[in-house]
């Protein structure tokens, strides 16, 4: 059978018949959308592309597209990402996550996959609270947020992921909007086609926890300046805006990382497929 | 390993990919400029069929949380918005059977007559569903009158016109649907077991 024409897969191609398990209202519905929208504008096929994930709401995400998908480990989701590259740079690797388990559990992969800068794209569902696990703060929650399990506020500063990836070395570094699900798929497919590690962080409301967040479709608004290649002003600007600007922010040159085959490798994924042949 | 495969050569791999795609997307190709009236018209069955799709959407996520009711709601309104859409193209045959995908930028709407993913609560009685699928369908309206009204294109003019009446009766409908539903009453959202911490 002929392979289909690649222009007949749409963003609907990419979603599965799994319905997702998210809070009506949560802001993964439309970057789902957006995912989808962004792969189909790219002309990718679903097969082409492996989605990676760790654990929380957001990383349900995997389940609900037709795309290759693992659901991994918390905060690992990164590591997995960058040896399936490695191992298979023919693929469009796309990991997905949210704020806990990217910034806290996976703190430390998120640094060294930026200072890396193998060719995939990170996007991270931001409502700055452990959804999943029932509203616990994250390290983007805001010091005064009150709740019953942070009563009168965690006190702690706030984690600056856009900066910590600049300064980590990520080569391309980008906020979006579920409320702006074009934009956001837009951003999405400049990330998926520029070379290197690229960073998408998406403000995404939990209407459950974090019900005040459903006024950010107010304050988002698009970056009033255009994208820069300096990772020092790019920087300086994240620092200083309002946390709602929406657009790429930085676009570096640095080549991606990808070590040669190693010698006696050529004929590995062979071998690994034969042993694990059912 | 078989003496075949000891000698057999290594298969190529390819090179590593320095760029993730190469294609542009189709979404930022320029339309042509001589097709208006096709363009419109793609762009009105693309607004029917996006708004079906979502409606089912969101039947889905009503259904997963055990709001049957508006689940059936959007479900209906569902299949109506892919009725109008095969009312489309009996109306306008010449209307494109695959294009009219929405525009991908930042700040670029979904098309007027989806309804947003970020309106719903779990417990939304039929009236605030109805409340959006009548803002949908007066945004539709809006758009069609903006077009019949802007359009240098004579035949845009008269089927975007058309349209509008179309969507004018919509509107209508779903007010008539409305006041046979109860409205809401204070406290319509209170849970007796909520999902959020409570001890």
């Amino acid at each position: 059978m002929n392979a289909p024409d690649i222009a007949a897969f749409k963003p609907q191609d990419f979603k599965s018949d799994i319905k997702p398990v998210w809070c009506p209202g949560c802001g993964d519905y439309s970057v789902l959308s957006s995912i989808t929208k962004g792969l189909a504008s790219l002309e990718l096929r679903p097969e082409n592309v492996a989605i990676i994930s760790g654990i929380g709401c957001s990383s349900r995400i995997p389940a609900y597209t037709t795309c290759y998908g693992f659901h991994g480990v918390h905060g690992r989701a990164l590591a997995v990402g960058t040896g399936l590259k490695i191992a298979r740079p023919d693929l469009t690797v796309v990991v997905t996550g949210g704020d806990g388990d990217g910034y806290s559990i996976g703190g430390n992969h998120f640094m060294h996959a930026c200072r890396r800068n193998v060719n995939m794209t990170y996007i991270v569902m931001d409502n700055h609270v452990y959804g999943m696990t029932k509203g616990q703060p994250s390290p983007t929650t805001e010091p005064d947020w009150h709740s019953k399990l942070s009563p009168g506020g965690t006190g702690v500063r706030v984690f600056h992921p856009l900066v910590i990836a600049l300064a980590a070395g990520a080569n391309f570094v980008a906020r979006g909007f579920s409320g702006d699900p074009n934009g956001t798929a837009a951003i999405i497919a400049e990330a998926v086609r520029h070379p290197g590690f690229s960073f998408v962080e998406i403000l995404s409301p939990c209407v459950t926890f974090r019900p005040e967040q459903r006024a950010w479709k107010e304050q988002a608004h698009a970056a009033s300046v255009p994208m820069t290649d300096d990772p020092v002003r790019a920087a300086r600007r994240v620092m200083t805006d309002d946390g709602f600007n929406i657009g790429v922010l930085y676009a570096g040159n640095r080549p991606p990382y990808q070590p040669p085959i190693g010698k006696g490798m050529e004929g590995a994924m062979a071998r690994i497929e034969k042993e694990f042949a059912l | 390993m078989s003496a075949r495969a000891a000698t057999r050569k290594p298969a190529k791999r390819k090179a590593p990919v320095a760029k993730k795609a190469t294609r542009r997307p189709a979404a930022r190709r320029a339309p042509e400029k001589s097709d208006a009236y096709q363009s419109f018209l793609a762009q009105a069955h693309a607004m029917e069929r996006e708004a079906a799709q979502r409606y089912d959407e969101l039947a889905d996520q009503m259904e997963v949380h055990n709001n049957a009711e508006v689940a059936a709601l959007f479900r209906r309104m569902a299949e109506f918005e892919r009725k109008h859409a095969m009312r489309v193209l009996g109306s306008f045959p010449e209307t494109p059977a695959e294009s009219g995908e929405p525009r991908l930028a930042v700040g670029v709407p979904e098309l007027p007559e989806t309804i947003s993913n970020n309106e719903l609560h779990y417990l939304m009685p039929p009236y605030h569903a109805l409340e959006l699928a009548l803002e949908s369908e007066q945004r539709a309206v809006r758009f069609f009158d903006r077009v019949a009204g802007s359009s240098k294109d004579a035949k845009v003019r008269a089927a975007a016109k058309q349209l509008a009446e179309e969507e004018r009766e919509h509107v209508r409908l779903v007010k008539e649907w409305m006041r046979k539903v109860p409205k809401p009453e204070a406290g319509w959202d209170y849970d007796p077991d909520p999902p959020n911490y409570t001890e």
